[in-house]
């Protein structure tokens, strides 16, 4: 007797894999989702869900749906998944940074400092301060005072 | 970290028009304590993210250092930051 593909199981483990990928391809870019990743998780959950249900029909009713095998496989394979994609977000990415406690704090001075801008034109922060930037990044055109100074230390351009 | 050339062609690329200053050597990086040790993918030292807003007398108003990697400051923040340094200024 043939047996009935059992979708679920496929469908499952596609709903986890892209639970999974579309993180770092998609929902990186919207902060709220990537602080905390309120669309994967549901996602992964309904994936392995849909597993759940298969396996049990697979392992309930073998002789009508097939599945127990690749089915145990796909499971166990789509759980590591999902366990290592939450490791990563929840453990992985805050244990990477230093504690940085030297670094400047509210209320203190800032240390100046003078750094080349991109057109190896020297930028001190002092004078950046007291002479606002124009907006095609000429420095030294306004005049008065700056409303403040953001400062951004990113890693760089991969 | 980046030099001077690669970041022009970002910030061209991008079509920022902030300035964006290189630290090659990570002097001011490491004396602000903001080294994250090994960082980069091919182990070099590099930068932690980190935000300051610094007011024109030159103090440190608002501070982000995130300690999860995939959680950075929002605009927002920034601005809120600007917001509390102008109100001061109208209370003086």
């Amino acid at each position: 007797m043939k047996r009935n593909w059992n979708w679920a199981i496929w469908v499952g483990a596609l709903v986890v894999l892209g639970g999974v990928l579309s993180y770092p391809l998609f929902f990186i870019r919207i902060p709220a989702l990537r602080d905390f990743p309120w669309a994967n998780l549901p996602l992964i959950g309904l994936g392995l869900v849909l597993i759940g249900v298969g396996m049990a029909r697979a392992f309930r009713q073998p002789s009508v749906f097939r599945g127990r095998i690749f089915g145990s496989v796909l499971g166990a394979l789509m759980l590591a998944l999902a366990a290592l994609f939450c490791y990563g977000i929840f453990v992985g990415a805050r244990h990477v940074l230093p504690a940085s406690p030297g670094a400047p704090q509210v209320g203190q001075t800032a240390p100046d400092f003078t750094l080349p801008d991109s057109k190896s034109r020297p930028v001190n922060l002092t004078a950046i301060l007291n002479s606002p930037f124009a907006p095609n990044g000429e420095v030294g055109l306004g005049t008065g005072p700056t409303a403040g100074v953001v400062l951004i230390f990113y890693r760089g351009y991969w | 970290m980046d030099s001077p050339t690669e970041s022009e062609t970002l910030r061209q690329s991008q079509g920022y028009t902030f300035p964006i200053l290189s630290d090659a050597n990570l002097d001011v990086i490491r004396r602000w304590d903001l080294v994250h040790p090994h960082g980069r993918r091919d182990g070099a030292d590099i930068s932690r993210p980190a935000e300051f807003l610094v007011d024109p007398s030159g103090k440190v108003r608002w501070v982000n250092l995130t300690d999860d990697f995939v959680v950075r400051a929002r605009p927002q923040e920034a601005l809120a930051a600007f917001d509390a340094i102008n109100k001061s200024h109208t209370e003086q």
